[in-house]
């Protein structure tokens, strides 16, 4: 069966439309801002569960505030008995500091209840692993500039960029518009999605340089309507496979993986959208024609 | 490869066996990053400088109009006549006053002449050799204090020129640990002063207990290093515990004298800059032994003989992050990465059966394979599985299916105008090649980036992620193609229908 979407129909009307989303996600991300976790701002995070039927968050947050630890936040975290507690605290060297937090909380509250996990992170380490994420992701997306410069010609290097440009900013943005957690796990998934979308991309570029080389006659503006048709079912079902996984890890992962596998699959599926209306309108944009990949051969 | 996979499975105990480590966000444990505190190892190394120019000076009959330390910065005026001959003696390779590390082409001190002053000022080797020797020395004393403590298979690594990583498996309460090792542990005996113009200095310090202040004099008379052992011991005259403490030769000797010389002193039991005790001597101490009283409970006289036998650090560690997870959390942790593994697994291989029919079941033939080699080389690796790991294994699982569909796509297309299935099937592999390498390449740029610039549990996501990339690229251009071929060849006559 014989594909012929008219993708390129879109190709203005959705530009637009992720100028716009992306417009939107720069303003979320100047004057919101990004809701950093221990990891990048420093502090303490304990995950605290309270083994009772429905314990009342109420209850625990009167009784941290009770301990002068400054601005805190609690927040259920999963299921009914898990809540995590974040604090600031500078002086990370009190050995005894956890110790007297867990005497404190149990003259506070009647319920047994017990610390599944603690983080500590000075602010020397927080602002390292910041600057560490941020150079990774800078870097994998240079990494990845090079690699097509290498392998294609400057055209297809500046729309597979804008392409995953567009991808971060927008997972970003959508991870500023609705404060969820920015932590390492974030950055883990902001790479992979920046290697997933690149690979999307790629694997559709391939395709339009093949038909290039074939075809001399039919115009880039139809010749990438071509070519996305032609890899349209891998397209598909890759993306398919790929969030059913990403689901299955989002829905039954547990709780720590949630921020990690909700980025993934924002990702996936605007990796998926970008490499066929952000990367292929650009090669139009700079008139990509059969003598542009030939030169290469040369 | 499968036998070594389900040894992870089977033999979960059997140690001769490689085996998965599994990282400490799914075993529990705590993960402590520590941080040296050189600040006062510089400091006194340049003091040392100082007195170590001076009699170099001396010896070579050199005169020194002045000679200073300024903050980090020592000063020294000479003679104008002597400036060129001190200039060559510093920037000699040969020279002892400021040695010539060769592997760093650099001397010790960075020389300044302005004028008849030389200011000296350590180079950045220099620092980096100071730095590394005193974190060599507190890795030692940090892995006796954690031995003595007795957690099971501790790591303990360096990071960098100043920081150890200490990663402690199944130990839920880091507080005892953090104790220990908050504390320097530098012990010395000093004998109290009558007059605070004594030729070493002196000195207020406070007793802890009473909150007295003492006067005392710089000269340590015994410190922490001429002990031998420590123990700690209820003392059975006055019901009270005690730590009691062997010396070695030449600290017994000094013991005795300075007991013998200053009967009816006060003699001041110095730890970290606080006096623990100050008894009167009464006697002459000369086996060698003694006890030290100090108010003690049993648990902090345990605490402080485990320090005095494992000695001092060179300068005061500070924990500059830490994370810890219960044992509960972390069997959660593997039971919900468990499950989304087996459930995304089946998602993925329903899917492709009900896509593809029977090229779907060879792509899930060849997936299983991929897992099984995934799991072996992880294992042959020794590395360690972090819960991002496991989701790496699931994202694989995901992506792998894509270099099988590119091939079967194009094979598709191939079948459409080429009637020779061999021929349409070999060109459907050799065309796609390229584009599934270009594909991987990516991915495997930004898990390599990944692993340079992540730290702990993010590390294990991408290592799996490589090494599933290698897996996958494996697996489909040998299993998934031999059996394609087979396929092939068995209905090369008829029609071959990709769905």
């Amino acid at each position: 069966m014989k594909k012929d979407y008219k993708f390129n129909q879109y190709y203005k009307s959705l530009n637009v439309f992720s100028i716009a989303l992306i417009l939107l996600s720069l303003i979320f991300l100047i004057f919101k801002g990004l809701n950093y976790g221990v990891d990048f701002k420093g502090g303490t995070l304990i995950e605290i569960r309270v083994e009772t039927e429905k314990p009342d968050i109420e209850v625990l947050r009167s009784s941290f505030n009770k301990m002068n630890l400054g601005k805190i936040s609690i927040k259920n975290f999963g299921s009914d008995n898990d809540f995590v507690v974040k604090f600031k605290r500078d002086e990370l060297n009190d050995p005894e500091f956890i110790e007297n937090l867990q005497r404190n909380l149990s003259q506070e509250l009647t319920q047994d209840f017990s610390f599944r996990r603690v983080e500590n992170v000075g602010p020397k380490v927080s602002s390292e692993l910041l600057k560490a994420g941020v150079t990774a992701i800078c870097l994998s997306l240079m990494a990845m500039l090079i690699y097509i410069w290498i392998r294609f010609e400057w055209q297809f290097s500046v729309g597979a960029i804008a392409a995953l440009f567009h991808d971060v900013i927008i997972t970003l943005g959508i991870f500023s518009a609705l404060s969820l957690e920015i932590n390492l796990s974030i950055v883990a998934a902001v790479l992979t999605i920046v290697g997933y979308s690149m690979n999307d991309t790629v694997v559709i570029y391939d395709r339009v340089r093949e038909n290039l080389k074939k075809y001399s006659d039919i115009k880039i503006f139809d010749l990438t309507n071509l070519s996305i048709n032609e890899t349209l079912s891998r397209t598909i079902i890759t993306s398919s496979t790929t969030l059913l996984a990403l689901l299955s890890i989002f829905f039954f992962g547990g709780e720590i993986l949630k921020g990690f596998s909700l980025a993934m699959i924002l990702g996936v599926i605007l990796g998926t959208y970008s490499s066929i209306f952000i990367a292929n309108p650009l090669l139009v944009f700079f008139k990509v024609s059969q003598k542009t990949v030939l030169k290469e051969d040369n | 490869m499968v036998m070594v996979s389900s040894s992870n499975f089977l033999d979960l105990d059997l140690d001769k066996q490689k085996k998965i480590k599994l990282g400490l966000d799914l075993q529990g444990g705590s993960y402590l990053l520590l941080e040296l505190d050189n600040e006062p190892v510089i400091k006194q190394k340049l003091q040392s400088k100082l007195l170590e120019i001076k009699d170099y000076f001396k010896k070579n009959k050199i005169k020194i109009l002045s000679l200073k330390l300024d903050d980090k910065l020592i000063k020294l005026k000479v003679s104008k006549d002597d400036v060129e001959k001190i200039s060559e003696i510093f920037s000699d390779k040969e020279s002892t006053i400021n040695p010539y590390y060769f592997q760093y082409k650099a001397h010790q001190l960075d020389v300044k002449i302005n004028g008849d002053v030389f200011n000296l000022e350590l180079s950045k080797y220099g620092i980096i050799l100071i730095k590394n020797a005193s974190l060599d020395q507190a890795i030692e004393i940090v892995r006796k204090r954690v031995d003595e403590v007795g957690t099971n298979e501790p790591n303990i690594l360096k990071r960098g020129n100043d920081r150890i990583l200490l990663e402690l498996p199944g130990l839920d309460n880091p507080d005892r640990i953090k104790s220990l090792l908050g504390k320097t542990a530098d012990l010395a005996f000093r004998l109290e002063s009558k007059s605070s113009n004594e030729s070493f200095g002196t000195e207020k310090l406070k007793l802890i207990e009473t909150g007295e202040e003492l006067l005392l004099s710089k000269r340590v008379i015994i410190s922490g290093d001429n002990l031998v052992d420590a123990s700690p011991r209820m003392d059975s005259l006055n019901n009270q515990t005690v730590v009691s403490f062997t010396l070695d030769r030449v600290g017994s000797k000094r013991f005795a004298q300075a007991t013998k010389r200053n009967i009816g002193t006060r003699l001041a039991i110095v730890l970290d800059g606080q006096i623990i005790s100050a008894p009167v001597i009464r006697d002459v101490i000369a086996g060698g032994s003694g006890q030290i009283s100090g108010g003690f409970t049993f648990q902090s006289a345990t605490d402080l003989a485990l320090l005095l036998r494992s000695g001092a650090l060179p300068a005061p560690l500070n924990i500059i992050e830490e994370r810890t997870v219960g044992p509960d959390l972390g069997q959660d942790s593997i039971n919900a990465g468990i499950l989304s593994l087996i459930i995304g697994f089946l998602l993925v291989i329903g899917f492709m059966t009900l896509k593809y029919r029977i090229f779907g079941i060879i792509a899930n033939f060849t997936l299983i394979i991929n897992l099984i080699l995934l799991i072996s080389i992880l294992t042959l690796l020794e590395a360690t599985l972090t819960l991002p790991g496991i989701a790496g294994i699931i994202l694989t699982v995901g992506m792998a299916v894509d270099a099988n569909v590119l091939i079967f796509e194009r094979i598709k297309e191939e079948t459409s105008k080429e009637k020779n299935n061999l021929i349409a099937f070999d060109n459907g592999y050799s065309k796609s090649k390229i584009t599934i390498l270009d594909a991987n390449i990516t991915t495997i740029i930004a898990a390599i980036i990944l692993f340079i610039f992540g730290s702990g549990p993010v590390k294990g996501f991408s290592i799996t992620l490589c090494v599933g990339i290698l897996t996958t690229l494996f697996s489909v251009f040998f299993i998934a193609r031999l059996l394609t071929s087979i396929y092939v060849k068995i209905n090369k006559n008829k029609e071959i229908i990709i769905k």
